[in-house]
């Protein structure tokens, strides 16, 4: 809490040198009257002066608050008593730490207090205190400085213009490099902890294993201890629930394009077209209550009533369900490809005589194929990543089967399902959730630099 | 131009040709125009059936069993010695006085299994509200006053009609007893539906007739609010350097292909990213709006910086041309003109990406939002969890009470997105502006 009112004041501070620094250029060129003396307009400044004062400190501050919790444990660790920490486990420190600090914070404790618990946890408190003391000096310090850095170089001739605009470039810059970082993040965090678990489980096992149960057992002796990790039927899985989906999505989403671009009056486009588009912003969470619970008991009521057997987390409903999902983007992406071509070509078909969908047929549709396919691509990418609805509505048991109406569980699924639970960061069952993103990852990307290349490739032709 | 059968007879004319196949080409063309219409149909379908099964399951839950009963207020048993002070009178016996109305309305009930159902048909909330009733109003205590208890959950599904009272008393959740003292207060016009504040007021709960949406709605807000000050300001500012400044070359290549793959990426990927990096590298604490709001800011960021590009480019070049004549300096251009010109298209984007972000549910799972947290947040470094999430996890419940709470919540998220979703049709159409 006491962060927030700190940054408050450093808001503060800030204001308080844009007027000063606004001041201070006024008065240096010789009062209101006599601006035009300044190079730079009066606001710049005060701007100028508010960076200062801001910038480094913020800057300051949100590396503080990153790193004070971690270095006051590794501080008050150093400093505990040998026979408290003596012949204890990493996993039982950590234990020992998150008392201390319950302690201290005065909530409920799973222990007795000790008096060494109790020095140790006022320890603690101390080195807190110190620490949020040494920040706000800190930080407040380094905003006074800045701010008298800048009240010192406001003068008349001073070019305040040309200096605020290059910090705000900079933070531009620094703005859309945001983009880069975040794919570099997933790539390296994502990459790092798959290396630890394919440096305990062979990669040949998991891209062709066909077994998968993660649960690391809690004896050693206990059966299935060590846990297989044959990725194999979760990709068979994530495949047929995505196969379904787009035996659903990729015709009535074609065809509905088709129909509402060259054959819809006008009233019933305007209407048709935004409502489709609701199914686009409907959360998938509520795509996954639905199919849990409407379309999945109703499948298997189905199956029963014609004498199958269903399973009641079938692949088929969250299939189905997700393909419902997937319609609006097969639909506006081939409507736009659909759009883009040429009245010509459509002119030059009439003329032969051919009829509309004879046109459709064998003019639109190949000259618009790649942009469709291109479509369709970027729409199998986004059943492959989909998540909640299979969470929800396909199950957890990892069948290699090719009966739709069987259980089967996805890459996604297993990913939640492995994160989710109690996290140990070194065991194969959590790092094997990042080998997983990492496939779901790559698997991805290939598909959309390849959808997005089709596209952007096809768009330019008949520009 | 299909059938362009060569003349084979001397005297058969093309024209007769197309003639005999015409009809068949008509055909074939109803056909297709058909099928086009049937899909459109079974699209819209869909979403009538999604949204009158959500409505259908959920509209029950805006609506409360409460069962009405005279409760003795005995002064000896609230505040002894009469001194008025609310400590005193929030430690009383609550429960007990509720037992001993429902045992005086129902004095026939005796045998010590029985009276454990009578017992249970009044939730375990019921004490503490009946608490916050006399607190409010102290000058109840010494009278006996008609007070609406909360029911209990099954009683609830009873009387909303989800519990069959025709089935057979072995597959019945409510047994033959109970019913019959349902039966019994309904007769008496003591049980009836009122208006459900709990679930806007309170937090989440094990009991489905406790179970609130106000913790979820709380930080969904702190959430979505703290993405929008991040994501919005960063989103425009990437914008205008690479749509304005960035030289076009290898490396702004690089980013914008970049950032079209990013919105691509699979959301519980951010996850990954967020679970890795914020909570393992920076100690970010989980479960709360400050984690979840920076991965959703990573993860609207494209939709936001795409649509902020857009609305740059609509911007004609002769304002940008006119202002620089005029002998503003570049980032004046940008910042003075061109800027408050692209404001709405952008407005409009970072709506859309909010709409996103607030249903946005897969990454939060990995970040800890998955917590059984009863508390409401009242900031960004609480635990909390959001709306999608508590749908996802009440939505695994097994109660019966909570599929109609499930769908009540869904209600919600929906007339928010709604509401999100017209704000930024309108604001487009309000401000769009043809060059």
């Amino acid at each position: 809490m006491q962060d927030w009112i700190l940054l408050l004041v450093l808001l503060a501070v800030m204001t308080a040198a844009y007027h000063l620094g606004r001041r201070r250029a006024v008065i240096g060129a010789g009062g209101p009257s006599q601006v035009h003396r300044l190079h730079s307009l009066p606001a710049y400044y005060g701007l100028y002066a508010a960076l200062w004062a801001g910038l480094p400190a913020l800057l300051l501050l949100a590396l503080w608050v990153g790193l004070q919790d971690q270095l006051v444990l590794m501080l008050l660790q150093a400093q505990l008593p040998e026979e408290m920490t003596a012949g204890l486990s990493e996993g039982r420190l950590g234990l020992l730490v998150n008392d201390i600090r319950n302690l201290a914070s005065g909530a409920m404790l799973s222990t007795e207090i000790t008096p060494e618990l109790q020095a140790a946890a006022d320890q603690y408190a101390r080195l807190d205190q110190l620490g949020q003391w040494s920040m706000w000096t800190a930080v407040l310090a380094l905003a006074l400085t800045g701010g008298w850095v800048a009240w010192g170089r406001t003068h008349p001739g001073f070019k305040a213009r040309n200096q605020v605009e290059t910090m705000v470039m900079a933070i531009m810059v620094l703005f859309s490099s945001i983009a880069i970082l975040t794919t570099l993040g997933i790539v390296l965090s994502v990459l790092f902890e798959s290396l630890r678990f394919f440096s305990m489980v062979s990669p040949l096992e998991f891209f062709l294993g066909t077994l998968w149960s993660p649960q690391t057992a809690l004896r050693a002796d206990q059966v299935g201890a060590s846990g297989a990790f044959g990725a194999v039927p979760l990709f068979t899985g994530t495949l047929m629930v995505s196969a379904i989906a787009m035996l659903v999505a990729v015709p009535i989403g074609l065809l509905s394009a088709i129909y509402l671009s060259e054959y819809a009056p006008r009233r019933l486009r305007a209407v048709a077209k935004p409502v489709l588009e609701v199914l686009a912003g409907i959360p998938t969470v509520v795509y996954g209550f639905f199919a849990a619970l409407t379309v999945a008991p109703f499948i298997r009521e189905l199956g029963q009533s014609v004498g199958l057997d269903v399973a009641s987390e079938s692949a088929l409903a969250a299939g189905l369900v997700m393909g419902v999902m997937i319609i609006p983007f097969v639909s506006s992406l081939s409507e736009d490809v659909i759009n883009a071509v040429p009245q010509s070509l459509r002119d030059g078909s009439y003329a032969l005589g051919a009829t509309e969908s004879e046109t459709i047929k064998r003019v639109i549709i190949p000259a618009a194929l790649p942009g469709i396919v291109g479509g369709v691509l970027l729409a199998v990418s986004r059943a492959i990543g989909e998540t909640m609805i299979v969470v929800m509505a396909a199950g957890l048991a990892a069948n290699l089967t090719a009966n739709p109406l069987d259980s089967v569980t996805t890459v996604t699924v297993q990913i939640v399902t492995l994160l989710t639970g109690d996290q140990e960061f070194d065991s194969a069952k959590t790092l094997a959730a990042f080998a997983l993103g990492l496939t779901l990852f790559a698997v991805t990307l290939v598909l959309n630099v390849v959808a997005l290349h089709i596209v952007r490739k096809y768009r330019e032709q008949y520009d | 131009m299909t059938d362009q059968t060569p003349a084979s007879a001397p005297n058969q004319r093309t024209i007769d040709a197309v003639n005999t196949s015409l009809k068949r080409r008509r055909a074939k063309e109803r056909r297709f125009r058909r099928l086009g219409a049937a899909a459109v149909a079974l699209g819209l379908l869909f979403v009538a059936l999604l949204f009158t099964d959500i409505i259908a399951k959920g509209h029950t839950a805006f609506q409360q069993t409460y069962i009405k009963l005279p409760v003795a207020l005995e002064r000896a048993q609230i505040d002894p010695e009469g001194s008025g002070s609310a400590e005193v009178i929030a430690r009383a016996n609550y429960l007990g006085i509720i037992r001993a109305a429902l045992r005086e309305h129902f004095p026939e009930v005796t045998a010590r299994r029985d009276k454990r159902a009578l017992y249970q048909m009044v939730s375990v909330g019921a004490p503490q509200l009946l608490r916050d009733r006399v607190l409010a109003d102290p000058a109840l205590i010494g009278t006996t006053a008609e007070v609406w208890l909360l029911a209990d959950d099954d009683i609830d599904m009873v009387v909303k009609g989800y519990i069959d009272r025709d089935l057979p008393e072995s597959e019945r959740r409510v047994k033959d007893r109970t019913l019959g003292w349902i039966e019994r207060l309904e007769a008496e016009g003591r049980i009836a539906k009122r208006f459900n504040t709990i679930f806007f007021t309170n937090g989440t709960s094990r009991e489905p007739e406790l179970a609130g949406i106000a913790g979820a709605l709380a930080g969904s807000f702190y959430t979505l609010a703290l993405t929008l000050l991040l994501s919005f300001p960063i989103g425009v500012g990437a914008a205008i350097y690479l749509e304005e400044f960035a030289p076009k070359n290898r490396w702004t290549d690089v980013i914008e292909v970049n950032i079209n793959n990013l919105a691509a990426v699979p959301s519980i990927v951010f996850g990954l990213l967020g679970l890795a990096v914020f909570i393992g590298i920076f100690g970010v604490p989980r479960s709360t709006p400050l984690v979840a709001a920076l991965v959703l800011t990573l993860m609207t960021l494209p939709t936001i910086i795409i649509s902020s590009r857009a609305a740059l480019k609509s911007v004609p070049p002769s304002i940008r041309e006119a202002a620089l004549g005029v002998g503003a300096s570049p980032l004046q251009t940008q910042f003075h003109h061109v800027l408050p010109l692209a404001l709405p298209g952008m407005l409009t984007g970072a709506i859309i990406g909010m709409a996103q972000a607030l249903g946005e549910t897969a990454p939060l799972l990995m970040i800890g939002m998955i917590a059984f947290i009863v508390d409401v947040p009242a900031g960004f470094t609480d635990p909390a969890t959001v709306l999608p999430v508590q749908i996802f996890l009440w939505a695994d419940s097994p109660e019966r009470g909570f599929v109609e709470r499930t769908s009540a919540a869904i209600m919600v998220l929906l007339a928010f997105l709604i509401l999100m979703n017209l704000a930024a049709v309108l604001l487009r159409r309000r401000f769009e502006r043809r060059w």
